[in-house]
């Protein structure tokens, strides 16, 4: 007997992972019909890399050490974006 | 012209004998939103682009080249050892019948590359908008490759290419805000 769906919006009004505050994260509840022949995959994930939001990249910001730059593949912390591997349908 | 220097741009391990993972990493190689599909969109619309922007496509195609060699070694170090059973067994058996164990600029799936991939439209705010979609889609890829490795030297090297990939969207996406500006204003931070 499904109710209602569940959505990002109830999970988290910003679909934002509460797990990991400064994440990249983000996630979203994605329709389950009441025939779906597979076990559902109830949260799927995406990734908001942070290009998206610094706009025109300021000017003197900080920058990392030349070895964790090159470790890293950025001199700007603000570019930074760690990834890990994740699960399709997560936790 | 350009200088050819004789290391790749960040280091290759590849620590596990996982034949299959060659099959999927071509996806970088040949595949749409792959390394030379990168490569050469961006030398190639450099020629009919604001002046702003031509250096900031050279760059970014050149180092796309490198990242091609990057991909190439990953490739290259996963097959060179293989047996015909184990290419077989990994979904390369096509791939031996057509090229033994030579790398190929073909897709996962084994479709070759195609320029129909790249486009040059002649228009600035056209051409770098599909610059960004394909730096995001590259990223994207390098998701689903780091998503279906366990070995953690090869993600280690696929995790630079991703972090690549962001920087060299977030350049594109000022190389739009630069054409929006104002005609000869003069930026000053
Ligand atoms: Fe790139």
């Amino acid at each position: 007997m499904s109710t209602q769906p569940l959505t990002s919006q109830a999970l988290n009004p910003q679909g934002i992972n509460p797990q990991l505050p400064n994440s990249e994260e983000r996630f979203y509840a994605p329709f389950r019909g009441p025939f779906d022949p597979c076990p559902p995959i109830l949260c799927k994930t995406y990734v908001v890399p942070p290009q998206l939001f610094l706009g025109f990249q300021p000017p003197n910001l900080p920058q990392f050490s030349l070895p964790e730059a090159l470790r890293f593949g950025t001199l700007w912390p603000a570019l930074f974006s760690p990834y890990s591997p994740q699960n399709r349908g997560g936790n | 012209m350009w200088i050819y220097e004789k290391k790749l741009q960040y280091p290759v391990r590849v620590g596990k004998c996982d034949v299959r993972m060659a099959k999927y990493l071509i996806e970088q190689y040949g595949g749409a939103d792959g390394e030379l599909a990168a490569a050469l969109r961006y030398m190639n619309q450099r020629y009919s682009i604001p002046d702003k922007i031509i250096g900031l496509l050279t760059d970014i195609s050149t180092e796309e080249l490198a990242h091609l060699e990057m991909i190439a070694t990953m490739v290259y170090k996963l097959t060179k050892d293989a047996t015909v059973e184990q290419l077989k067994e990994a979904g390369l058996g096509a791939h031996y019948a057509n090229h033994d164990s030579a790398l190929y600029y073909e897709n996962a799936g084994g479709v070759p590359w195609t320029a129909a991939y790249i486009q040059a439209k002649g228009d600035p705010i056209a051409d770098l908008y599909e610059d960004i979609a394909a730096e995001e889609k590259a990223r994207a890829t390098y998701q689903w490759l780091i998503n279906m490795t366990d070995d953690v030297d090869l993600m280690d090297s696929l995790k630079f290419l991703r972090e690549r990939e962001v920087v060299h969207s977030q350049r594109f996406r000022e190389a739009v805000e630069i054409l929006k500006e104002d005609r000869e204003y003069k930026r000053v931070f």
